[in-house]
């Protein structure tokens, strides 16, 4: 069955226009619409990483780990509480260790006894251990606001005032970022092309019988990409929580990473980087210059596009495109 | 041995479709029913209506609609409580700019512009299922979300986004006290709960159970799916626009924008699973459940003589609610519903061991 | 040991006249014609052509992969053939077809069961059998929920319908049962059923008696032909029982890598040379 590729080119032109519109329009000059599409690009660095988490888990189980938010917040409460009574890379290190035995404990408890059921049930099971593992969280290392110091200095920095009229301000915390996930991209790419266990993980994503039948046992690989997925969560929480503070919001933040998934693939890792690249920049312009003019247009009461904007186009690219920029296509079977 | 079927012959297909066919069961419902109208207005206290039986009833409603979507027609919705939203704020309205509206009227309305709204967001599971589903219907929930707390014609252009209802008033009777709302409530459940049950017997609860369980299938034999599916939407979202109308104006009297939000559409869905997906009784159960819990929970410090803050209550409810989803997933995927079953059936070997 | 379909088709007193096969076939109503079918790289179905004629048991054979059930997709609207069309005689009219949806065949008469069988396992025999009526079944949404008269009386109608069906598949013990606690045999039962309820004036038949021994191939012959006779119902069957296959087909098709090698009756196909090679492997 061929679906045509028409209203996903039109969708993509929508909003690559709406992207340069206010420079076409001349509502914004140039350095400040550079300025909010890196702020936006930045953002999207931080879903990226989040998303990441959730590609690893689905390649190689075909779970969709509605937890990988909680997991997040959870890793970024360790770190921050531990740092307070010692260097912060012991406490990334113990951090590391948990998060290897949260692996184990929800493989053993959660994965296994649902290994049969259905996708959806094991959406529910992950929603279940979202609660679970934020309840648990603030039971132990307690609930309020938490700072990260990585040693970098939050001032924003001014760049490139010969080139651009203005100049631009970038945060060095946000390329810091940008740096640190581009690195844990390449690593992980590495790591799923070159390395035995990666192709393990990548046949037991393809087909979990076939797998097992040639003898990859299936409950270390999950326990495996659990504790890579928590790896990279401690990356993304302590990225995230050194920027805003480590809360609960975060959890909830990291909620916008299902739309990041939806655009870039649920089984692509550049897809998760691309899509949350799109993302951020998305909302953020989508904030900025799109808010004020519907504001006044309809009389609203504020802005908060940002709440909606990515769930939107997540859902306008189910309907045009539901494999995501670079993900499979299903071939359904009777 | 009391529960027995023996001697209960049908001799008719009408008599064998009802809703009740065992005598027994019949019996209880019957008895449960008009203790529940005469017996407990005079016996139970008024915390007990307010924190419990009304919030229970209400939600009963809402869990049904959603069951109704996820467990029988198969589709996932994590964005729920949109609808019941746009039920409450849709009556709101209605309310408050027709106000010679009937009360009753004012609900269907509410209800079928709910519908509406709930067939709209429902366009996109012709095409996605599953996960995709679930987070087309989280666009729904944020989006609505949003909407309510933005577009200040929904607030009747209010300073703080909240909105306030005068109590209701039905046909004269003006709905003060607990005693009475909880009497209402109990008679607009009745009546959905018989209008749910007739919707699942007959071929449209067939048709949505068949696309939940072989959508291809259900194709071939002639069920077309958008059909099916929109309108697993509709009447589900009725029932939560419904149900968001009562809890508006009889639960809460009045409340802000974001007295609808995903953690309220979550609860929905564990009330669900937890109470069993694909049945009505089900429903009931999960509702109960959410409600009591947290009640529980609220006491056990004192019970236990262990003193502890509301923030760790709240976590532990948490960490409880979830380990409980887990566990109900792995046991009995089925629910509260699927025990009640097996214990019934226990009951008619009963005092025999096999 | 006679063969199932011997075993029906010769009790004592049921004469077995050679020409009344002739004189129960009725026209043309379904042609397929030209149907090509690939996924990906792997082809299907090439240029595949043939006809069905009215109250006639057509059979599909051939090798494993040979892309019957493939065919059988395509007659139903599951799959799109990339090239060819499906004729139906429909209301005194020919109806021409590439991308039919599985309704619009069910809405023609075309009905089916599955190789996997694909019943809904969270519904009973009775709820089963009773979805196959879906088509007929016109009350409203608000009717339903308020159960008033003509949903009432639409519902006990339909209900008579789906026992009868009942009675003659002889499953009566089973049909409050879900249909995930039968056994294989009934549960292929249960799906035929199904597909009768539809009152089909076409029945693809997905290997009908895989997996079943012989008595349940007995039963499950005389329920085919016992559809063909007194319902009048046009059959399709895919079947690898060669003897079932040769006894109750009028005509038979085979198929071999997505091609048509033979059609004929079930004498001229058995003695034809590349039907011969196909089966044995013979290289071709």
């Amino acid at each position: 069955m061929r679906r045509s590729q028409v209203p996903f080119a039109v969708l993509c032109a929508i909003l690559g226009v709406g992207l340069v519109l206010p420079l076409l329009t001349g509502a914004s000059p140039f350095n400040f619409w550079l300025e909010v599409l890196l702020g936006g690009l930045m953002a999207g660095v931080l879903y990226s990483l989040i998303a990441l988490g959730f590609v690893l888990i689905f390649k190689a189980s075909g779970v969709f780990n509605f937890a990988q938010g909680a997991m997040v917040l959870f890793a970024a409460l360790a770190v921050a509480r531990m740092a307070e009574r010692m260097p912060l890379w012991a406490a990334i290190l113990l951090a590391v260790l948990i998060m290897v035995a949260l692996a184990y404990v929800i493989e053993r408890l959660v994965l296994r006894p649902l290994v049969n059921q259905e996708g959806v049930t094991l959406l529910m099971a992950t929603l279940g251990l979202t609660y679970f593992i934020d309840g648990f969280g603030q039971t132990v290392w307690g609930s309020d606001i938490y700072r990260i110091n990585l040693g970098i200095s939050r001032e924003p920095v001014m760049v490139m005032e010969g080139l651009i009229e203005g100049g631009i301000l970038i945060n060095r915390d946000d390329v810091a970022a940008a740096i640190v996930a581009m690195l844990l991209v390449a690593t992980l790419a590495l790591f799923f092309q070159k390395t035995a266990t990666g192709r393990a993980l990548r046949a037991v994503a393809d087909d979990h019988q076939a797998a097992q039948s040639i003898g990859i046992p299936l409950n270390r690989i999950w326990v495996i990409v659990w504790a890579v997925a928590g790896v990279v969560a401690i990356v993304a929480g302590v990225i995230w929580g050194a920027r805003l503070g480590v809360q609960f919001s975060i959890s909830l933040v990291a909620l916008k990473a299902l739309p990041v998934v939806i655009l870039g693939g649920f089984t692509s890792v550049p897809g998760a980087i691309i899509g949350g690249l799109i993302i951020g920049a998305g909302e953020k312009m989508a904030e900025v210059f799109l808010g004020p003019p519907l504001v006044k247009m309809f009389d609203l009461a504020g802005g908060g596009i940002e709440n909606w904007f990515a769930y939107m186009l997540a859902l306008l690219f189910l309907l045009v495109r539901p494999e995501g920029l670079f993900g499979e296509r299903h071939i359904d079977r009777v | 041995m009391l529960y027995r079927e023996n001697g209960q012959f049908k001799t008719s297909y009408r008599a064998d479709q009802q809703i009740l066919p065992i005598v027994q069961d019949r019996v209880l419902m019957i008895a449960l029913v008009v203790a529940a109208f005469v017996v407990v207005p005079f016996v139970a206290s008024d915390y007990l209506f307010l924190s419990l039986l009304i919030p229970f009833l209400i939600l009963a409603l809402a869990a049904i609609g959603l069951n109704l979507l996820v467990g029988y027609c198969g589709q996932i919705s994590i964005g729920h409580a949109a609808f019941m939203a746009v039920g409450a704020y849709a009556a709101y309205n209605l309310a408050l700019r027709i106000p010679q509206l009937n009360f009753l009227v004012v609900l269907i309305l509410a209800g079928l512009i709910a519908a509406a709204v709930g067939m709209l967001f429902g366009i996109p599971s012709l095409r996605i299922k599953g996960l995709y589903l679930a987070v087309a219907t989280l666009a729904a929930q944020f989006f609505m979300d949003w909407v309510f707390a933005r577009v200040k014609w929904f607030t009747n252009y209010s300073h703080s986004g909240s909105v306030s209802t005068a109590p209701v008033e039905l046909f004269g009777w003006r709905l003060d006290t607990p005693q009475e709302k909880y009497v209402f409530l109990l008679a607009v459940l009745i009546v959905f709960t018989i209008l749910a049950k007739n919707l699942v017997r007959g071929h449209i609860g067939r048709a949505w159970m068949a696309t939940r369980d072989m959508d291809v299938a259900a194709e071939v034999i002639g069920i077309r799916p958008m059909y099916a599916k929109l309108s697993a939407f509709a009447v589900s979202a009725f029932y939560c626009g419904v149900a968001g109308a009562l809890w508006g104006f009889i639960h809460l009297g009045s409340w802000e924008p974001l007295a609808f939000n995903l953690f309220l559409s979550l609860n929905l869905l564990f009330m669900i699973i937890i109470g069993g997906m694909g049945s009505i009784l089900g429903s009931y159960f999960g509702a109960a459940f959410i409600v009591i819990l947290p009640i529980v929970l609220n006491q056990l410090p004192h019970w236990l003589g262990v003193p502890m803050s509301t923030a760790m209550i709240s976590h532990l409810e948490f960490m409880i609610f979830g380990a409980l989803i887990i566990f109900f997933l792995i046991v009995e995927p089925h629910g509260l519903a699927r025990l009640w079953a097996i214990g019934k059936e226990k009951l008619r070997l009963w005092p025999f061991p096999h | 040991m006679a063969t199932p379909a011997e075993a029906v088709r010769a009790p004592a007193g049921r004469p077995e006249p050679a020409s009344a096969p002739q004189r129960r076939i009725g026209e043309v109503i379904m042609a397929v014609e030209g149907v090509s079918l690939a996924f990906g790289g792997v082809r299907a179905l090439a240029e595949v052509s043939f006809d069905v004629r009215e109250r006639e048991v057509r059979a599909i054979i051939g090798p494993n992969g040979a892309g019957k059930s493939s065919m059988l997709n395509v007659i139903n609207g599951v799959y799109h053939p990339d090239r060819g069309t499906i004729r139906i005689l429909h209301g005194g009219q020919w109806r021409e077809y590439h991308d039919m949806k599985p309704h619009d065949a069910a809405s023609m008469g075309v009905a089916r069961t599955f190789q996997n069988i694909a019943l809904f396992k969270g519904m009973t025999v009775l709820e089963n059998i009773m979805t196959g009526r879906a088509l007929r079944m016109r009350s409203s949404l608000l009717a339903q929920a308020l159960r008033i008269g003509p949903a009432e009386r639409e519902e006990i109608e339909h209900r008579e319908k789906v026992e009868r069906i009942i009675d003659f598949l002889e499953i009566q013990a089973h049909r409050k049962t879900p249909v995930g606690r039968l056994p294989y045999g009934l549960q292929k039962r249960v799906d035929l059923g199904r597909a009768l309820a539809a009152e089909p004036r076409i029945l693809l038949l997905d290997e009908p008696m895989a997996g079943m021994n012989l008595e349940e191939k007995q039963d499950m012959c005389r329920f085919i032909l016992d559809a063909n006779d007194q319902l009048g119902t046009t059959i399709v069957l895919i079947e690898h029982d060669m003897g079932v296959v040769m006894d109750i087909s009028d005509r038979v098709v085979v198929l071999d890598y997505g091609r048509k090698i033979a059609d004929g009756s079930p004498d001229e196909v058995r003695a034809n040379q590349a039907v011969i090679d196909a089966y044995l492997g013979a290289s071709h």
